[in-house]
């Protein structure tokens, strides 16, 4: 059973404290809101896309430890990435998340983001961290808004189109 | 860790009677589990709670020895089977001091009992540009049910405001009153907040106007002496799982004469008393809304949670769940960066906090690793939370089996929240 050592762990405290590429950008070419209308997690994220990379990204919102420090890395991890390697990074880190993909096994991308692996033993915390993922994933399909519930529960829909 | 505070003052010198709470504590078996190596701190009551061993033990009693389908059969199981079931709505009439039997329907919990008041009295009784009164401090068991009648009949809701202690403004429940007004569904106690509604008074009112009324007693029933007759109410629901008994069954005391001109709910067997493609005639109360086979093993096991309360006392109960609001409201007010939500002067024993800068999903997953189970969220009460202007709360809530000490894991636990927040 994971205890506060291996998730809340000070990497996840400090982003959550100090959250990087916080605010909005006035110039985003993507943008959509996530929701996690259970418990109030929201995330406004904004990107500016140019040619196939993410040149620039931002988020903001109000949300717990989990949800703001994944959205903080994620932003670290994803800014200049091409699109197909930020999507990559969205499907890995959901399967990690939902306990499908082992950190340890190699075969991803996560590199830091690994820290978020102990929210596989929490169920109701994996739409936490998974949020900002998701709000990713539908800024890159400019869907305008999108919540971790129904058809975007990440324990029970594929999200997106799988490619 | 010395807790000297005016209520163990008063335990010590008398003035509080002491209750055995070891000796209850070892009734329930799952209160020895032990949590990531820790002991386990139920606090988590006004969601569901334990069932002691004497309860499990009835069910294990009536599946080996009692059991057959009721009111159906001429032989020996099938006629102990219902003199047990009918037994049981006898001890849930005397736990309300209901003046018949026949005014008590068994259902599947306070959400299907508020469905059926719904179902069998709202769509024959209320219609377009009919009122129905609510308040902000009801669950949405007592909420999405209006809701939907009011968008199938074209009536409308009128909603009771809260002032920020969390204690409804009984003059502004006067004014929504209208010549329209149909019927006043009202919490007991809110789960959310704990305040101890003043539903008598609030029933003379609606009297005052012909208004029937519908008060969800999930919360009160396994806390507080409740007493339907002294209230005067019409409806009054509560949940087996809330005072020990079994999930899957909960009660609905109705007056008789609204019962019987109720249409009912569901239909199907044993709510009827003669069926003929032609024509069909409904059964009389409280078997008109009791369609099928019911939770026959759950309500008599109901009854024997009842039997366990009632033998402790629902005054003991009552006086000792006070100490410990009081504890462990004194205890969290004496905490830095500590905020109560619900702070009436009337409370059950809940206490809805907020730790700053920490998220109560945050709060709750690390009191987990300390054993201690509190919930976190909006706790189907969505309007408090807004009234509040947060989207969640954490929330401990506590029965008669809780102890002192199980106050201060709490606390230790949320010092260590805010260390690691730190």
């Amino acid at each position: 059973m994971t205890d506060s050592k291996q998730l809340y762990q000070e990497v996840i405290l400090d982003h959550n404290r100090k959250p990087r590429n916080w605010g909005t950008l006035a110039d985003a070419t993507h943008k959509a809101e996530g929701v996690n209308p259970l418990c109030g997690d929201h995330i406004h994220l904004t990107m500016k896309v140019e040619g196939d990379a993410v040149c620039a990204i931002n988020f903001q919102g109000e949300s717990c430890a989990i949800c703001k420090a994944s959205a903080s890395m994620m932003t670290t991890a994803v800014k200049g990435k091409s699109r197909a390697d930020a999507e990559q990074l969205v499907r890995e880190f959901r399967d990690m998340a939902t306990g499908k993909l082992d950190p340890q096994g190699g075969a991803h991308h996560l590199g830091r983001l690994t820290v978020f692996a102990g929210v596989r033993d929490l169920p109701t915390r994996v739409k936490c961290a998974i949020l900002p993922w998701h709000t990713l994933h539908a800024a890159f399909n400019a869907i305008e808004s999108t919540s971790t519930e129904a058809e975007g529960d990440p324990m029970h829909a594929p999200m997106g189109s799988g490619a | 860790m010395k807790r000297e505070t005016a209520v163990m003052d008063a335990v010590r010198d008398g003035r509080r009677p002491a209750f055995d709470v070891a000796r209850i504590r070892r009734d329930f078996p799952i209160l020895d589990l032990r949590i990531n190596g820790k002991p386990l701190v139920f606090l988590d009551n006004a969601a569901s709670s334990q069932m002691p061993k004497p309860v499990m033990d009835r069910w294990v009693r009536y599946q080996s020895s009692e059991h057959a389908n009721i009111h159906r059969a001429v032989h020996y199981l099938s006629e102990k089977a219902t003199a047990e079931y009918e037994a049981a709505r006898r001890k849930a009439q005397a736990f309300l001091n209901a003046k018949e039997e026949r005014e008590i329907v068994f259902t599947s919990g306070t959400t299907d009992a508020i469905n059926l008041v719904m179902h069998g009295y709202g769509r024959k009784f209320i219609g377009a540009g009919d009122e129905i009164i609510l308040t902000t401090l009801e669950h949405h068991s007592n909420i999405v049910p209006w809701q939907m009648l009011a968008e199938e009949k074209g009536a409308k809701l009128r909603v009771v405001p809260i002032d920020d202690r969390g204690e409804l403004l009984v003059e502004e429940y006067r004014k929504l009153f209208s010549a329209r007004t149909k019927l006043v569904g009202v919490t007991h106690v809110s789960n959310a907040l704990g305040t101890i509604n003043p539903v008598r008074e609030m029933i003379r009112i609606a009297r005052e106007h012909g208004v029937p009324v519908l008060v969800d007693g999930a919360q009160a029933a396994p806390h507080l002496s409740v007493d339907v007759q002294d209230l005067d109410c019409d409806f009054y629901a509560f949940s087996g799982h809330k005072l020990c008994g079994p999930t899957g069954v909960g009660v609905l005391y109705g007056k008789a004469a609204l019962l019987e001109q109720m249409q009912p709910f569901k239909g199907g067997g044993d709510m009827i008393l003669s069926v003929t493609f032609e024509k069909t005639t409904y059964n009389t109360i409280p078997h008109k809304f009791e369609a099928g086979t019911p939770p026959i093993a759950a309500a008599i096991t109901l009854g024997a949670a009842i039997d366990y309360l009632t033998a402790i006392g629902m005054a003991r109960i009552a006086a000792h769940e006070s100490t410990l609001l009081e504890y462990a409201t004194e205890q969290l007010n004496r905490m830095p960066g500590i905020r109560l939500i619900g702070t009436a002067e009337k409370k059950a024993a809940v206490v809805s906090f907020l730790v700053e800068g920490v998220h109560p999903h945050d709060v709750g997953t690390l009191l987990n690793e300390d054993g201690v189970a509190v919930r976190t969220g909006h706790h189907c009460a969505q309007p408090v939370m807004q009234r509040f202007k947060v989207p969640a709360t954490s929330r401990a809530s506590f029965a008669f089996y809780n102890t002192l000490a199980e106050v201060d894991a709490l606390v230790a636990g949320i010092r260590r929240v805010q260390k690691v927040f730190g």
